[in-house]
């Protein structure tokens, strides 16, 4: 089981838009999280691209490549990087890149994206949103797969027989499949055979009907099972005790939603409806509490990585270290000793 | 039997699909394109429904639920919807759908989507809560924590069937007003991402919306 942490490089937007030095300082500190996260022992690390004014990261590839100077094992991964309005063959050149320059730590993480201002910015048109990421998912896999293509395609101009450089350092650079609960999207990374991460925040019930069909997809395609692969990411905050944490948070988790405009935070994020998101396993809690959330992904959609989002809220730096810390120390052992694969034979006293 | 046609195979139009089976109606579900491509979808998340082009499920339908994003309102069936009991269970919320000018200048999104329609029988429901709800917090007729979905439409048996149709499926039927008196089902609304018993469901639906500015019905 891998353990990895997200930001998206959120920004306070106060009275005043953030100033370029509040922005530099941002940078800053995800760099530290980075090094942190490696230091402490966790797997993976995930910088999400938005192209709007309350937050920094727009160019998750770059921020990537300067972590991939300052530490050792994290896996670093774009999460989600939004294909529908890039140019497959530049984000291929781009990971690639990363992964060389990383030592072979790259991956992908491809989506329809929830946010999708990078639309209208990148001259692409909404009514194409899921024809976009179709086509351009496809080319990117075949991009990874054949050193030299042909192509052609309608959202963009063709390629003919050409090789598209660098190849990365990895003999299969990983392109995961974002999904937020859309069914069909489900059905796609299946029949395609890609790894999936999926993105929820409370309960994972409402999964297990999509690592179904995942699965019933890449049988279908004739996928071998043991190509296929599932993750989750999700906010997450860690207290020390079980109310401190919830307190602690809410004004930053409710805040967040309102900012970003959650069609049912228009006055905020209901108090009852949060803590109805806690009962329903939302890792926000005491380090137990999150252990047993995140437990209960891994028995009941069968995944091998979980992502959680550290500053989801824009959180302040001292309670992001320390939900960071407990997450390091107290949640990732016990994880890691319960999904360690059992001895086959039984060990004799 | 009477007949539920979905046109959407997302995430609410396959939770209502399997809402719409368990409550004993015949159903159909369709996607943008080939019904073959959703089949594993109705297989897997509303097994016993029947995937259909949207042309199909919305002729062979006596009842049409849009479960679909608002951008792809052009490509509706309209010569099978004319004559329709239509329920419009869309929201209309620019950060996902992008700005479309026809809903940006009237808030009011099921008079927007029923002048599209003028041949149809529109009323707006199903749109109040998250499909996780839907999924989760229906209840048999007199259950003590029964929620409660609102409704609200111009044409009055419309309403009445749309109302049997919501009962059916495990929720109380409340009656908002007029289809212009959805705007409070809507984003922005005081309803808007309620799920809750009937009671609350009437007293949120008294509240003014929009600064005062849209009487109370």
């Amino acid at each position: 089981m891998e353990l990895g942490i997200y930001s998206f490089g959120e920004l306070i937007k106060g009275a005043a838009e953030p100033s370029a030095r509040d922005i530099h300082a941002r940078f800053g500190q995800i760099l530290e999280l980075a090094k942190i996260a490696d230091a402490g022992g966790l797997d993976a690390i995930s910088l999400g691209e938005h192209h709007r004014s309350d937050f920094s990261m727009s160019a998750p590839e770059v921020v990537l490549a300067a972590i991939a100077s300052v530490t050792k094992n994290l896996r670093l991964m774009s999460g989600v990087t939004v294909l529908s309005s890039q140019d497959p063959v530049r984000v291929f050149e781009q990971f690639a890149t990363l992964d060389h320059v990383s030592d072979g730590r790259a991956e992908i993480i491809a989506g329809r994206g929830a946010f999708t201002e990078s639309f209208p910015l990148f001259g692409y048109d909404l009514r194409d949103y899921d024809e976009l990421f179709d086509e351009k998912l496809k080319l990117l896999v075949k991009i990874r797969d054949e050193p030299r293509i042909t192509w052609s395609g309608r959202f963009r101009s063709p390629l003919n027989d050409v090789e598209i450089s660098p190849r990365p350092l990895q003999e299969t650079l990983p392109i995961w499949v974002g999904i937020g609960g859309t069914p069909a999207s489900a059905v796609r990374a299946g029949l395609l055979g890609l790894p999936m991460i999926m993105g929820f925040f409370a309960g994972p019930e409402q999964f297990v009907s999509r690592v179904q069909l995942y699965h019933r997809a890449a049988e279908q395609a004739g996928h071998d099972r043991s190509t296929l692969r599932l993750a989750v990411s999700g906010h997450m905050y860690i207290g020390k005790t079980s109310q401190a944490a919830r307190e602690e948070f809410y004004p930053y988790y409710s805040r967040y939603f309102q900012q970003g405009g959650a069609p049912f935070a228009a006055n905020g994020f209901p108090r009852d409806a949060y803590d109805a998101w806690i009962a329903q396993g939302l890792p926000v809690g005491s380090p137990q509490q999150v252990i047993d959330a995140i437990m209960r992904r891994v028995e009941l959609l069968g995944i091998d990585r979980f992502m959680g989002q550290i500053d989801v809220g824009a959180l302040p730096w001292n309670m992001t270290m320390e939900s960071l810390e407990l997450y390091m120390t107290e949640v990732a052992p016990v994880i890691r000793r319960e999904t360690a694969p059992k001895p086959s034979t039984p060990i004799a006293l | 039997m009477t007949t539920v046609g979905i046109l959407g195979a997302g995430k609410v139009g396959t939770v209502l699909a399997r809402l719409t089976i368990a409550a004993g109606y015949r159903t159909l579900i369709s996607a943008s394109g080939d019904p073959a491509a959703i089949e594993l979808i109705v297989d897997v998340l509303a097994p016993g429904a029947t995937a259909k082009t949207s042309a199909d499920a919305a002729r062979e339908a006596d009842l049409v639920i849009l479960a679909l994003p608002l951008g792809k309102l052009g490509s509706l069936p309209m010569a099978e919807l004319a004559g329709k009991i239509v329920i419009d269970a869309t929201n209309y919320w620019p950060p996902t759908d992008g700005t479309i000018e026809r809903f940006e200048s009237n808030p009011d999104s099921s008079s927007v989507v029923a002048a599209l329609l003028p041949a149809s029988r529109v009323v707006k429901a199903f749109n109040h809560l998250g499909y996780h709800e839907l999924d989760e917090d229906g209840r048999p007729q007199g259950a003590p924590d029964r929620h409660a979905i609102a409704i609200a439409g111009d044409d009055a048996e419309a309403v009445r069937v749309v109302a049997d149709l919501v009962d059916a499926v495990g929720f109380d039927p409340v009656v908002a007003g007029p289809l212009a008196a959805g705007i409070r089902l809507g984003p922005g609304g005081p309803l808007f991402g309620v799920s809750a018993p009937r009671d609350e469901v009437e007293d949120l639906l008294k509240q003014n919306v929009d600064g005062g500015n849209i009487p109370v019905t």
